[in-house]
């Protein structure tokens, strides 16, 4: 019954992914759509983009692991939002740019620039699609005792199939239906498991370890849960597959109002894995691994027929939230490749689409098993200590220069994907070295700002000439009759 | 000015609309950059990057000061409320409403913001 899920997700996703194709043909359409996509479907289309196997499986089981301090990812994985919203929603989408390496260039005038942001969103593309292969591995092998690449070869292939059929249209449906998908196959189950727990008499969990915020995990505590904190808030604006789902916006306006949307269908997810990982410390503590708690809770504490029909809707949960993000993060960094990289045009889409999934997938069956959230929240350490700078300084700072840009994105990318390297292929590390790897964004964030501020006042001479119609692009509502000037992406 | 003088002269008390009338629209000034052109996309700029780290300011206050208070006030961590302990209910519950609220007020007050833009450029 799992695997009938897991086959019946991947085909709707593929099936769905079918209607759209009739109504892509342009490259535009292939990049974002054409723009046409209503508020409504464009926040499902996020949400269910962003919406990992990291959310879905991964957060229940660190907070099984590691307790109340936990909590805060998913509280910076909502508000990360927040601060997008005030500080890059509407200027972004005003922009014009349909990638971020195209915002890079329109704002600095620097292919440089655009190079350096190229190589950044591959990087950061591929480090948050290696775990989404991994655990997609990890259910399969729960559920079906498969070996553990299987899983990541279906979802890779599902992926690359969906995205080279419809590109960026279909990939809007697919991904709205995948957020109510993914809302359903969390609530139901948590509702029937609240259900048993009070059958079961409702009993408390005494372990003022476990429940406590700030009293595992050593002397760092403090330490890791501010990093955390940071890199989650100003991580998400520099996700490669959120920003180019603002492109789909028609103008700056809906773009703040999507956010709002966004932010209330992500509240309303992320009040359940905090349940799961409750619950999970109740019943399975010591569940080895951690990350598969949403899956095994239904059959162990329901049972009978219904356990198993809840856990079957969990399965087909977890594969839509791999199916979703890998297909969200494929478009992305396909596109960018193909731009950057290839020639551009369709053609070029598509072997960089194969490129795009080949790599993660090579690099899921090499690289140790980490928590994927654990992975996850790495991609938005350097997303936060590289595009962070580049987008706030870049809308709201004249003196931006390109040297300036450069330069802060190379130290803070660099230290950034030093620390990530550091924690995955080696590790883990103690002390205070173990904190400051595991959880780089407290000092590389600073540091990336700081450069990218002193270099750029160090060589005013480099402040790019266009900037203040730049600038009247990026901030002026649309309605208004004023000279943008004449910059669009290249198709 | 230097027409000859005795040509009639209206005196009009500044206080009307063709008084205020300027020669050409906000739009022209900032399209030829300008230096009131400049001043208008820096007062533009200046607004909205002041609601934006205000609202910025709030949020760092609060999640910021959580844990702060979590590690200064340890009876906070044992509190419970309707049963549940206070991290709990406010981690896992409470914020998200209230970063949803935030996100509507942030919204609405920059729809004002750039009405009000809009209303002061295109003014003639």
């Amino acid at each position: 019954m799992n695997l009938a899920a897991v086959v019946i997700v991947a085909l709707a996703a593929v099936l769905i992914g079918a209607f759209g194709l009739r109504l892509s043909r342009t490259t535009s359409d292939f990049y974002v759509a054409s723009r046409t996509v209503t508020p409504l479907w464009n926040a499902s289309a996020i949400g269910g983009e962003y919406l990992s196997g990291a959310s879905f499986l991964g957060i229940a089981g660190l907070i099984l692991t590691h307790g109340a301090d936990m909590l805060w990812l998913p509280v910076g994985w909502t508000g990360g939002y927040l601060v997008l919203l005030v500080l890059v929603s509407a200027p972004l989408r005003r922009s014009g740019a349909y990638t971020l390496p195209d915002f890079a260039e329109s704002r600095l005038e620097s292919m440089a620039v655009r190079r350096t942001a190229s190589v950044l969103v591959v990087l950061i593309g591929w480090l948050y699609l290696m775990p989404q292969f991994q655990s997609a591995g990890l259910v399969l092998q729960t559920i079906t005792g498969a070996p553990v690449w299987v899983g990541g070869l279906v979802v890779a292939l599902v992926v690359a199939v969906n995205v080279l059929s419809g590109g960026m249209r279909s990939i809007t449906f697919v991904q709205a239906f995948q957020y109510w998908l993914k809302l359903t196959a969390l609530a139901v189950p948590v509702l029937f498991l609240l259900l048993a727990w009070r059958q079961d008499g409702a009993p408390e969990l005494h372990d003022p370890a476990w429940t406590q915020p700030l009293t595992g995990d050593g002397e760092y505590g403090l330490y890791s849960t501010y990093s955390l904190i940071l890199a989650t808030f100003l991580g998400t604006m520099g996700l490669p597959h959120v920003l180019v789902r603002f492109y789909t916006n028609p103008d700056g306006r809906a773009a703040r109002r999507t956010t709002l949307v966004v932010l209330s269908l992500l509240g309303a997810f992320y009040l359940m894995p905090g349940i799961y990982g409750w619950l999970g410390r109740l019943y399975a503590p010591g569940l080895e691994p951690p990350d598969t708690v949403v899956l095994t809770l239904p059959s162990l504490m329901v049972g009978g027929t219904a356990g198993d029909l809840l856990t079957a809707l969990v399965t087909g949960g977890a594969f839509a939230a791999f199916l979703s993000t890998s297909s969200g993060l494929t478009v992305s960094v396909a596109g960018v490749i193909a731009q950057d990289l290839l020639k551009g045009g369709v053609r070029a889409f598509r072997v960089a689409t194969l490129l795009a999934v080949a790599v993660p997938l090579g690099l899921a069956l090499q690289a140790r098993a980490l928590s994927i959230a654990d992975v996850v929240g790495l991609a938005f350490a350097v997303a936060a200590s590289s595009f962070c700078p580049l987008l706030v300084l870049g809308i709201w700072w004249r003196r931006l220069t390109s040297a300036g840009a450069l330069a802060g994105l190379f130290v803070g990318g660099g230290l950034a994907c030093a620390a990530v390297l550091a924690q995955i292929t080696g590790g883990p590390y103690g002390g205070l070295v173990g904190a400051l790897v595991s959880q780089p964004a407290a000092w590389t964030v600073p540091i990336a700002f700081l450069v990218m501020v002193v270099v750029s006042l160090l060589t005013p001479g480099r402040i790019p000439k266009g900037v203040a119609r730049t600038m009247v692009r990026l901030h002026t509502p649309e309605n208004l009759a004023l000279d943008r000037g004449d910059w669009r992406p290249r198709d | 000015m230097n027409r000859p003088e005795h040509r009639r002269v209206s005196v009009t008390s500044p206080r009307t609309a063709a008084a205020r009338r300027r020669r050409f629209p906000a739009t022209r000034e900032i399209d030829e950059q300008t230096r009131v052109g400049e001043l208008y996309m820096r007062s533009l700029l200046r607004t909205q990057f002041r609601l934006a780290m205000f609202v910025c300011t709030l949020l760092a206050c609060v999640v910021g000061g959580l844990p702060l208070l979590f590690l200064l006030l340890p009876e906070l961590r044992e509190l419970r409320l309707l049963g549940i302990p206070l991290p709990w209910l406010l981690l896992a519950g409470l914020i998200y409403p209230a970063l949803v609220g935030g996100a509507w007020l942030y919204v609405r007050q920059a729809e004002r913001n750039e009405r009000h833009f809009a209303d002061l450029v295109e003014r003639r």
